[in-house]
């Protein structure tokens, strides 16, 4: 069986990034697996602009930025399999893949980080009725059917839900096109970010229908039309509202979640919230030595801050493979180890990432990343250690489908006694 | 003195920002927090204009297609010119990374350059 100090699962942005890190940090022996022919995951079929700003202060494509990072992977000589699928990981590490090549095989890893990223939730997932023709697609397979494949999937469309990936397929089927007739919108607020909503709906005329769903649709072979009709509070349709669009097309773009599969199969524990793993400071998961990062982990907006985290997973994963010299294990302080703080949320904040911090561990600032549970306005994103405050920052708009985050320096985490507690929460006044 | 409620669309942040105009010029841009939102109000308020992506179609390539964009801003009116430009056109594999595979497209003095690169089918 081959043997590698790190095996990357996903060679994505996050799988990407984690290897990168990996390497400079702790020049291990880093093995990615990507089931796809080529690396850069989802980014290849992400064409549109805006990404990077943040890690390279300029404005690329999501092909772009990928090339970014698989460039330096290639001078790196990081070794890499394609078309290679992980069939299963064991909880000893043992993980089975295949390929054209060499068939069913095994690898042992001293470390695993898991960067399968996420999927989107399919029409069975939510329960629309009506016939199964042609014509239906989640807005990411519609995505690579028209930017790698050059198909266009219909013409006359109607987009359920507004995720991002929706939106910039509203535009994208637009400019090919096709008439994007309507997004409707179960909540009472956009999934997406407010820029897409901009620049890929207002700028072309396309109307969001918030606080409405699609209640049936119509055609045997192919679709013909879709009902959408206007939800109440608890999102139940209401009688007559009802509004028939025809179309030979629905795109859905209602949600993305976690791909855990073989996280599960090895025994980590998942988060009920996200999906994904439950991690502590070092995006370690409940099995030690396994990390997580990017959307496999929990569903990002941005890119830039899966690479940031990925390479922040790669940097403790090599740490963990080289482990501690005698040196620093005696310099170790064993009260010190013991210390784990839990970080609790409160008052609309749906969970945080990581949900553990052992200052002997972390870097000298963590960054909290987390969602609130609804759009709050002119609210306090505050911190607390022990019932103290330690962050308190106004926030003019909050909304679920934006990340946010906070920081806690190792130096406000010293000197805290064995039950200390960390809370996040959500607060009005100042 | 009239205002606009702008959201910036420069970076995935989406800032809401206020643009106090004056017989037609710009006289105060706030709720940016940074000089890209700055201009971007300006511009918009103005003379609105856009990167467009899209697709080229490859000839004996890896894949049919290859993701292409213009290399700047183009005028938002120039946006449905700018994509008819690009279906019309068909470019041979290989596609290089940054390759110019059209100038000044519609005419507004743009080049068109690939977002990927497309080697040839083997």
């Amino acid at each position: 069986m081959k043997q590698y100090d790190i095996v990357i699962i996903g060679g994505g942005p996050a799988g990407l990034a984690a290897a990168l890190a990996a390497r400079e940090h702790g020049n291990c022996q880093v093995l990615i697996l990507e089931r796809d022919r080529e690396l850069g995951g989802i980014l290849n079929q992400c064409i549109h602009n805006g990404f990077g700003l943040h890690t390279f202060k300029e404005e690329l494509t999501g092909p772009e930025y990928a090339a970014r990072f698989i460039e330096r992977v290639q001078e790196e000589k990081i070794p890499y399999a394609l078309n290679t699928m992980v069939l299963d990981i064991s909880a000893e590490k043992v993980i089975t893949a295949m390929n054209r090549e060499e068939g069913l095989f095994e690898i042992k890893a001293r470390a695993i980080v898991l960067a399968m990223g996420c999927r989107e939730r399919s029409r069975g997932a939510l329960n629309i009725p009506g016939y199964r023709p042609a014509g239906i697609f989640s807005a990411g397979t519609a995505q690579r059917l028209v930017n790698m494949e050059g198909y266009l999937p219909g013409r006359e469309v109607v987009i359920l839900g507004s995720g991002d990936i929706g939106l910039i397929m509203a535009r994208r089927m637009t400019l090919e096109g096709a008439r994007v007739k309507a997004v409707a919108e179960l909540m009472p607020y956009s999934g997406g970010l407010k820029r897409n909503i901009v620049q890929c709906l207002d700028d072309y005329g396309i109307p969001l229908k918030l606080s409405h769903t699609v209640v049936d649709i119509q055609g045997k072979e192919r679709v013909t039309g879709v009902t959408i009709a206007q939800v109440d509070e608890n999102r139940r349709p209401i009688p007559g509202t009802e509004e028939a669009y025809s179309c030979d097309t629905l795109l859905l773009s209602c949600g993305l979640i976690p791909e855990n599969e073989l996280s599960r199969g090895m025994g980590v524990e998942i988060s009920p919230v996200t999906s994904g793993p439950v991690v502590n400071e070092s995006l370690e998961t409940s099995i030690p030595g396994v990390f997580a990062c990017g959307n496999v982990l929990h569903v990002h907006d941005l890119v830039d801050f899966v690479s940031q985290e990925a390479a922040s997973a790669g940097t403790h994963a090599a740490a963990y493979v080289k482990g501690l010299t005698e040196e620093e294990a005696a310099q170790r302080d064993p009260a010190e180890e013991q210390r784990a703080f839990p970080v609790k949320v409160q008052g609309g904040i749906r969970y945080t990432v990581p949900t553990m911090i052992r200052p002997d561990r972390m870097e000298e600032e963590q960054v909290i990343r987390f969602r609130v549970g609804d759009v709050y306005r002119n609210r306090y994103l505050s911190l607390y250690v022990n019932g103290r405050r330690l962050v308190h920052r106004k926030r003019q708009v909050m909304a679920p489908g934006e990340m946010e985050e906070l920081k806690v320096k190792r130096e406000q985490l010293k000197d805290c006694p064995l039950d200390t507690e960390i809370l996040v929460t959500i607060e009005e006044e100042s | 003195m009239e205002k606009r409620e702008l959201i910036c669309i420069g970076c995935p942040m989406g800032c809401r920002m206020t643009v106090t105009m004056e017989q037609g010029q710009v006289t105060q841009v706030s709720g940016n927090t940074c000089r890209r939102g700055d201009a971007y109000a300006r511009r918009e308020v103005t003379n609105p204009t856009r990167i467009v992506t899209s697709t080229v179609r490859v000839e004996g390539g890896i894949l049919p297609v290859v993701s292409v964009k213009t290399r700047e801003d183009i005028p938002k009116g120039k946006i449905f010119d700018c994509v008819k430009a690009l279906q019309e056109l068909v470019v041979e594999a290989p596609v290089r990374i940054g390759e110019v595979l059209l100038s000044d497209v519609a005419g507004t003095g743009v080049d068109i350059v690939a977002t990927r690169a497309c080697p040839q089918a083997v």
